[in-house]
């Protein structure tokens, strides 16, 4: 308990932009097979220092097969609520789940270097406490942590729909289930929200039987991942209003508000337009009267390709689909990273007018058929994928692998693990830092990235820009 | 009687400081007038928003202060009385120091409901507790000098001395919770509200036990 509100908590979004820059990434490791345990690398972010661009310390859990994926902080710049009254809790540890075991790490890393567990909470207590597994976004917020789950009750996680439940954000208990009435809530997979209006927004990506092993292409085609949106009213956590973006948009996936909280607006990306193997990303807002509206605002086209060239998942469509698999919005709310983890391309649009995206910048890595190098000559397995930029905004970070069983699906012939630095340029635009590459350790993926301080995907603020 | 009349006047100093005290804890609400104004893009939010907490707060003094004004003239052992009300709000710091965690429910009052969440956030942290010993002490040394007063007019008169007590308490409380906010809205801006936030709880804590003691032993003492 600090007797001042950590430094690295900002009552505001531009002030979060001003603070000194982040000197450490904690990245997931990811062993695909179960083979290893998995863990999270501590990655030296600092210029400055020798071990710049390498993993100087790693945390590896003493079990097998939990599928690190995304993983965060157990307090940020929410705890400056005025509601509170109470910013005194630390951000300090990390809240690490396995989507696949449904187990849940508690890493402290007030010393990077020596980054540790702190506590674990065995898949049987979320099971007794909550009757969701397979844990997955982690905000925290009113009340304490909030985890979004993939998964209900039972062996294969369809007993019962999946939900989010809290965590206490110092003892770490489990709580209890958030819902009181989910209205048509019956998939799940991101969350977000704005505190001081008070609504949160939930998204849809499948059931459990419908990912674990590999993506179902008959699903796919029949349209039955999620494609909906739902609005919440936070506090009487009472479902108010679902927006289907449409049958044919499979997979809504990141959902991104804008991050000044006067504004009511915010973006959600559609991994495929079944109908044509676009990719989409939707902005949804708050119009006058109160109701939630939503619009297409970007798509990205697939590219054509030879069958030969395509995994046996995508030969008969002979193009390599967008998929549009992570956003990230910066602190500013200008710039919106969007990578295309299928074509091996991120994207950077430009979002002062959200009802109006434009394409900013543009770097090639990776891909299903392009295979575009990284400038310091060396490949990158599979595409561009969790994304995650600095609090200035002026780097981005991104990591490439998407699932474990869905990478060997799509990526067949690729392994490994990478993680990789784009910077921003003062107009708009970005380009790979030659420099910095980071190879995983034989055996291992990487997936999502935190940085140290908070990050662009981390903090609630709950007071306007000025 | 002299010393009457100093340690009225220095109860009625410790209503004033106790309003002050409260004002400029975060926890009591002045960081909501701020979040206020910049959320409605108006000035005039910030002083509606002090309104509202200030009737919460209100409302919560009141909540403490009328039963013990009932209380104080129907119990002919009023000393008993003052050391009962002494140890409770000695009780609750203790409490609030073994349990240092917040109160959760505060959280899932909604964002715009100032005056509910000023009441509660007052009632789960024994504000109005700590004004007991203290409006007591005042009740005493009126009593004392209307000793042959028929219990009824006693009564009327503790009724209004609560409400003074609570009223001069909020308008001190508002005061000094909106100069922090004013300050921080117009001049300073939002880098200072996480600077000047600093943790009270245990010092919250101890002055309800030491509000508490000295409860006890103006009891004993006789004023």
């Amino acid at each position: 308990m600090n007797m001042r509100p950590d430094p690295t908590f900002h009552a505001t979004a531009q002030l979060a932009m001003q603070a000194p820059v982040e000197n450490y990434g904690f990245t997931v490791m990811l062993s695909p097979d179960g083979k290893k345990s998995d863990g999270i690398a501590v990655v030296d972010l600092n210029p400055d220092s020798k071990t710049y661009g390498k993993i100087v310390h790693k945390v590896v859990v003493p079990n097998k097969g939990d599928e690190f994926h995304h993983f965060g902080w157990n307090a940020c710049s929410s705890a400056l609520s005025p509601l509170t009254g109470h910013a005194f809790v630390e951000r300090r540890y990390l809240i690490v789940p396995g989507i696949r075991s449904s187990r849940i790490y508690i890493i402290d890393v007030k010393n990077p270097l020596k980054a540790k567990i702190h506590k674990t909470i065995e898949p049987e207590e979320l099971f007794a406490k909550t009757g969701y597994s397979r844990p997955h976004t982690i905000h925290c917020g009113p009340e304490g942590i909030y985890v979004s789950t993939l998964g209900g009750g039972g062996e294969d996680g369809t007993d019962g729909p999946p939900g989010i439940f809290i965590m206490d954000c110092e003892t770490f208990e489990i709580i209890g289930r958030y819902e009181m009435d989910r209205g048509k809530q019956d998939k799940h997979y991101d969350f977000w929200w704005n505190l001081p209006q008070d609504y949160m927004v939930s998204s849809e990506w499948g059931l459990p039987p419908q990912f674990e092993n590999g993506i179902v292409p008959e699903d796919l085609l029949s349209n039955k991942y999620g494609h909906s949106i739902h609005f919440w009213d936070l506090r009487r956590r009472k479902n108010i209003q679902t927006i289907d973006f449409g049958k044919n948009y499979q997979m809504a996936l990141e959902i991104r508000p804008a991050h000044d909280p006067s504004k009511s607006y915010g973006f959600c990306g559609v991994v495929v337009d079944t109908n044509n193997l676009q990719g989409a990303i939707f902005t949804w807002w708050r119009d006058k009267n109160g109701k939630w509206k939503s619009k297409k605002t970007i798509t990205i086209d697939p590219v054509p390709a030879d069958p030969d060239d395509l995994p046996d998942l995508l030969k008969g469509f002979g193009a390599v689909p967008p998929l549009v698999t992570d956003i990230d919005l910066s602190l500013d709310d200008k710039y919106l990273y969007v990578a295309c983890w299928g074509l091996g391309e991120m994207h950077q649009y430009d979002v002062t007018d959200p009802m109006k995206p434009v394409l900013a910048g543009k770097v090639e890595l990776g891909g299903i058929v392009a295979h575009h190098k990284h400038p310091n000559g060396k490949d990158f397995a599979f595409g561009p994928q969790m994304v995650e930029v600095s609090r200035d905004g002026k780097r981005v970070y991104w990591t490439n692998s998407l699932y474990s069983t869905w990478d060997d699906q799509f990526y067949p012939d690729d392994e490994g693990g990478q993680m990789v630095m784009a910077r921003v340029g003062d107009d708009g635009g970005f380009e790979l830092d030659k420099k910095f590459y980071v190879n995983f350790p034989k055996g291992y993926r990487s997936h999502q990235i935190r940085l140290e301080g908070g990050d662009c995907s981390t903090d609630s603020f709950c007071y306007p820009n000025v | 009687m002299p010393l009457d009349d100093t340690s009225l006047t220095a109860l009625w100093w410790a209503v004033i400081f106790s309003g002050i005290y409260h004002g400029i804890n975060p926890g009591m609400g002045w960081p909501l007038a701020v979040s206020a104004g910049l959320m409605e893009r108006k000035h005039l939010a910030l002083p509606k928003a002090l309104g509202m907490l200030a009737a919460g707060h209100l409302l919560a003094m009141l909540a403490i202060l009328l039963p013990f004004s009932v209380i104080t003239t129907l119990l002919i052992w009023e000393t008993g009385l003052r050391i009962g009300a002494g140890l409770i709000v000695i009780a609750m710091g203790v409490y609030l120091l073994i349990n240092r965690k917040h109160p959760k429910f505060l959280a899932r009052v909604h964002p715009t409901r100032l005056a509910l969440w000023s009441f509660l956030a007052a009632m789960a942290h024994g504000a109005g507790l700590m004004l007991v010993p203290i409006y007591l002490g005042i009740c005493a040394v009126d009593g004392g000098e209307v000793g042959h007063l028929a219990a009824s007019s006693l009564m009327s008169g503790n009724i209004i001395n609560a409400l003074f007590v609570a009223l001069v308490h909020t308008l001190a409380m508002t005061l000094a919770g909106g100069v922090i906010a004013t300050i921080i809205y117009f001049w300073l801006g939002l880098k200072f509200l996480s600077k000047t936030w600093f943790n009270l709880d245990a010092i919250w804590a101890l002055s309800l036990i030491l509000v508490g003691i000295f409860g006890i032993y103006s009891a004993h003492a006789g004023h």
